[in-house]
């Protein structure tokens, strides 16, 4: 899934109506597709891996399962998220290819669950929203206000991430 | 074969398992008698392999199969009666008829098309089949010709008396055909079986020449059931076949269907009691036996006239007194039948025994009790620390069950290395013949148990060390010769459990590793300097570096260089390793430690700034206190030898302060040794092997992670990558 043309958000945005749980990232507010949502359990140190770019945190033991936790601002070229005693890690499930990968986003808060009809979500800006245009959805539009949707499979594409790791790996192993 | 539905393709795939089981028998059964001459319990093991694989393949419409596999078992029949005798040259024709119907099997499964080479390959082989059935009758190759004699010319083979009921006597009737009368079960659909695949197996070995569908017991529309099969046949049969033979096609449906067989020119009294037995009304199906061609009008009205004046007479005569004095039933056909009565006894006791069990159900089992065993440590553990005595007793006891069942769990992964080995006897016979060498095959431990899907992964290897072995380890007759070997030489494949582990050997009695050739090669591709002051074990180790080989001429059995250098991957992929003993003039020992099992590991748990790491207890070797006082950095001295220090804190960029005590864990992989600095040392513990997932795939130095006690997720550290990274990073100082 690349950028989008203008001309074919539209018709991309016909499906994305539904529910979102939106989540707080450091005082601004994100719209996660519920679809893609498993879990929100409280926040547990994750164990550190070595040599893995800044926005992969750790892993956990998600009744035993090793999950990746990933700090999306950092995704984002954002600094850290800090934790404090509201955080939460919301775990997803992504569909990658045949794959399921399951992956934990460290957030902020979890605020509510909001549910938008396809006329309330535009298309995502070209520029403005402080982010990788690829990373968003749509914006929906809430009391006079944006809420930016993410678009997860980008956000945590594992392809994407898992080069910028081994990127990270070769800078630390280097001389 | 494209369009099944799932129970078929369900049916044929059990079919594929079967037919490679079959054929895997087959083939130790004959590589047995080359060795210890023929026996006619193997031959008739061998016969019964191929015969059932045809049955099976005639089920599910595979003609070709059927068609090369009952040529096999032509020459087979031939060889259980003691016509033919199993000479060498045909138990290699056998096999390659094993391998060629393993080809059928393979490329029926994967779709693919029989290449022109498959083809030749067939022709060939069907050529050299004939050949060796030299002139005798072939059943299907020679349809019958001459019906009166056709049943007595083939078959002298199952027992002295078959064909007993034959000449023209007048009271036969005049067909020379076979009349099979058949009436299938109501659930034959149910089972699985089509009728009109039985007809299309039955024209392999003989002509139909009349057939009626009988349709007698369809019930009206409305009470008839769709799943139900109401269809009798009776059909007018022209074949050499001996009624065993014929009997053996509705062998799966025997039980439920009502068969009857009539031999050319059985008596026709014998028509007369078919007709009577069978449901269906004596007229209407006298007229379909003349339909069929069974009987002629004549013989009909004499039949039924006889008929009319026993049922006067008010005495039947009892039915199998009838059969045996008209000799209906033959000895074959009751031998046949015990046999199959056994057989099937045998395959049910069996049964008992095994079980098929997806492997993934085994794997998510194994992973459930996998998170028992964490579960349970977490357990003991608030047990301990709320101190209350009942508590911590009955937690000890489920930790102790559940020790019991994580065994039992992984064991049930576990197969007999036999599984492995039993390649081996063909593939040591193929290659000889290959290379001309004369050379004998030991096995011994095959009972040692290891997880199945290590076996998988460890078959290639030793495959190709045992090639190699043979190729460039045992040397030329004339050599042993004179060097006062025996001439034979011998490959032993020896497998038995290690203090941690599974270990295999392969091993040859032939003229060792030459250190001088390996060494100059290894200096010849750069692999070495002439300078290096190398001990033999490094020498040897040089032939696992990639683009290595020191065959003077690329033979196709080995010799293209990647061999080694894959193997010792392969082998390191499941945590293995393989190291090598040489005895110039001897031979040589390639020795490959596998753990236990994939999905357990025994770690060492260490401390690494704030987080737990587990080395993998199979590679480490000693541990230590930190030196303080240290010679060369990078070094310390370790009983007079230099050993390379690896500070895994700085190997992993860990930012923390060193800590205060620090301790030396020395890991040892091949023939490295290096001194991993470490925190603490936590102690030892059986961990699940959890994998990381592609996101981790790039760190250098983990390879999985696993859970603790307390629910921390630690990293397990893949000790040859650090190693080899340590040393590269050496080298390229």
């Amino acid at each position: 899934m690349n950028m989008l043309p203008a001309g074919d958000g539209t018709a991309q945005v016909e499906r994305w109506g539904g529910q979102y749980l939106i989540v707080q990232l450091q005082a601004e507010s994100f719209g996660v597709d519920i679809t893609a949502v498993r879990e929100i359990i409280a926040y547990v140190v994750p164990t550190q891996i070595p040599m893995m770019p800044t926005f992969v945190v750790g892993v956990i033991n998600l009744r035993g399962q090793v999950v990746p936790i990933i700090d999306i601002a950092r995704r984002f070229g954002r600094p850290a998220t800090a934790i404090h005693k509201r955080s939460c890690i919301t775990i997803v499930d992504l569909q990658e290819g045949e794959s399921r990968q399951r992956l934990g986003v460290i957030v902020d808060a979890v605020n509510e669950v909001l549910e938008f009809s396809e006329e309330q979500i535009e298309p995502a800006p070209q520029f403005g929203a402080g982010l990788r245009t690829e990373f968003i959805r749509g914006m929906a539009k809430v009391a006079n206000q944006f809420i930016v949707l993410l678009e997860m499979e980008r956000v945590l594409s594992l392809d994407e991430m898992a080069e910028l790791a081994a990127i990270a790996a070769d800078a630390a192993a280097g001389p | 074969m494209i369009d099944l539905d799932p129970q078929m393709a369900a049916a044929l795939q059990t079919f594929f398992e079967e037919s490679r089981e079959l054929l895997q028998d087959m083939e130790n059964a004959l590589l047995f008698m080359e060795d210890a001459g023929a026996d006619s319990e193997r031959i008739n093991a061998v016969f019964r392999a191929a015969h059932t694989i045809k049955g099976s393949a005639g089920l599910f419409g595979l003609e070709e199969v059927v068609r090369f596999t009952h040529r096999l078992e032509n020459l087979l029949d031939q060889i259980r009666s003691g016509i033919t005798e199993l000479t060498p040259v045909r138990i290699t024709l056998l096999l390659s008829c094993g391998d060629h119907i393993a080809g059928y099997l393979d490329r029926i499964a994967t779709e693919s098309s029989l290449d022109q080479s498959f083809l030749a390959e067939d022709l060939r082989l069907l050529g050299d089949l004939a050949a060796q059935l030299g002139s005798s009758p072939i059943a299907s190759t020679v349809p019958a010709t001459a019906p009166a004699l056709a049943p007595t010319t083939l078959a002298p083979t199952v027992s002295p008396f078959t064909e007993p009921e034959c000449s023209n006597s007048p009271d036969s009737v005049q067909t020379g055909n076979w009349h099979i009368s058949l009436r299938f079960g109501l659930d034959t659909f149910r089972d699985g079986m089509d009728p009109l695949s039985f007809l299309r197996y039955l024209e392999q070995i003989g002509e139909i020449v009349g057939i009626v569908t009988l349709t007698d017991r369809l019930p009206p529309l409305s009470e008839m059931d769709a799943e139900s099969c109401y269809l009798g046949f009776e059909i007018s049969f022209k074949s050499s076949a001996d009624k065993a033979k014929i009997a053996d096609v509705f062998d799966f449906v025997k039980e439920s269907s009502t068969i009857h067989i009539l031999p050319a020119h059985s008596q026709i009294t014998a028509y007369l009691q078919l007709i009577q037995q069978l449901p269906e009304a004596d007229k209407h199906l006298g007229e379909i036996l003349v339909a069929v061609g069974s009987l002629t009008p004549e013989e009909l009205k004499g039949a039924l006239a006889l008929q009319d004046s026993s049922s006067q007479g008010g005495q039947h005569q009892p039915l199998g007194e009838i059969l045996v004095a008209q000799n209906m039933v033959q000895e074959p056909v009751v031998q046949g039948a015990l046999e199959k009565q056994q057989q099937q006894r045998e395959h049910q006791v069996v049964e008992r025994q095994m079980l098929r069990v997806r492997a993934a159900d085994l794997d998510q089992l194994v992973n459930l009790v996998g998170e028992l065993v964490i579960a349970s440590a977490a357990n003991s553990l608030y047990a301990a620390q709320n101190n209350a005595e009942e508590r911590i007793e009955s937690a000890a006891q489920v930790a102790r069950l559940v020790e019991d069942i994580r065994d039992g769990a992984l064991h049930l992964r576990m197969i007999d290395v036999a599984e492995v080995f039993q390649r081996f006897p063909r593939v040591v016979r193929d290659t000889a013949r290959t290379l001309g060498k004369d050379i004998r095959l030991e096995i011994s431990g095959e009972g040692t148990e290891l997880d199945k899907s290590m076996a998988e992964k460890i078959t290639d290897p030793l495959m190709h060390l045992v090639r190699n072995a043979m190729d460039h380890g045992i040397e030329s007759a004339e050599r042993r010769h004179a060097l006062g070997k025996p001439a034979q030489g011998c490959i032993s494949l020896h497998a038995c459990h290690d203090a941690s582990g599974i270990l295999i050997e392969v091993r040859d009695d032939g003229g060792g590793l030459n250190r001088e050739k390996i060494l100059g090669k290894a200096i010849e591709k750069g692999l070495a300097t002439p300078e290096q002051q190398l001990s033999d074990q490094e020498i040897y180790a040089l032939i696992f570096a990639p683009g290595f080989s020191t065959a003077d001429q690329v033979s196709d059995i080995s010799g293209r260089g990647v061999g080694m250098d894959v193997v010792r991957q392969n082998i390191e992929a499941i945590r293995g390793s393989i190291e090598i003993q040489s005895t110039p003039g001897a031979g040589s020992t390639m020795r490959i430690r596998l753990p236990l099992t994939l999905s357990i590991i025994d770690g060492f748990l260490v401390k690494l700034a704030t987080d737990t790491f587990v080395i993998p207890s199979e590679s480490v070797e000693e541990c230590l206190e930190y030196p303080e006082q240290q010679g060369t950095v990078g070094y310390m001295v370790l009983r007079d030898q230099a050993l390379p220090l690896l500070h895994l804190t700085r190997v992993f960029r860990f930012d923390a302060q060193p800590e205060k005590r620090r301790n030396v864990i020395v890991v040892r992989h091949g023939q490295d040794r290096v001194g991993m600095v470490v925190g603490a040392i936590l102690g030892n513990q059986q961990t699940v092997i959890k994998p990381l997932g592609k996101l981790f795939e790039q760190v250098p130095g983990i390879s999985a992670a696993t859970i603790l006690g307390n629910g921390d997720v630690a990293p397990i550290l893949d000790i040859p990558a650090l190693i080899h990274h340590h040393t590269s990073a050496k080298h390229s100082h």
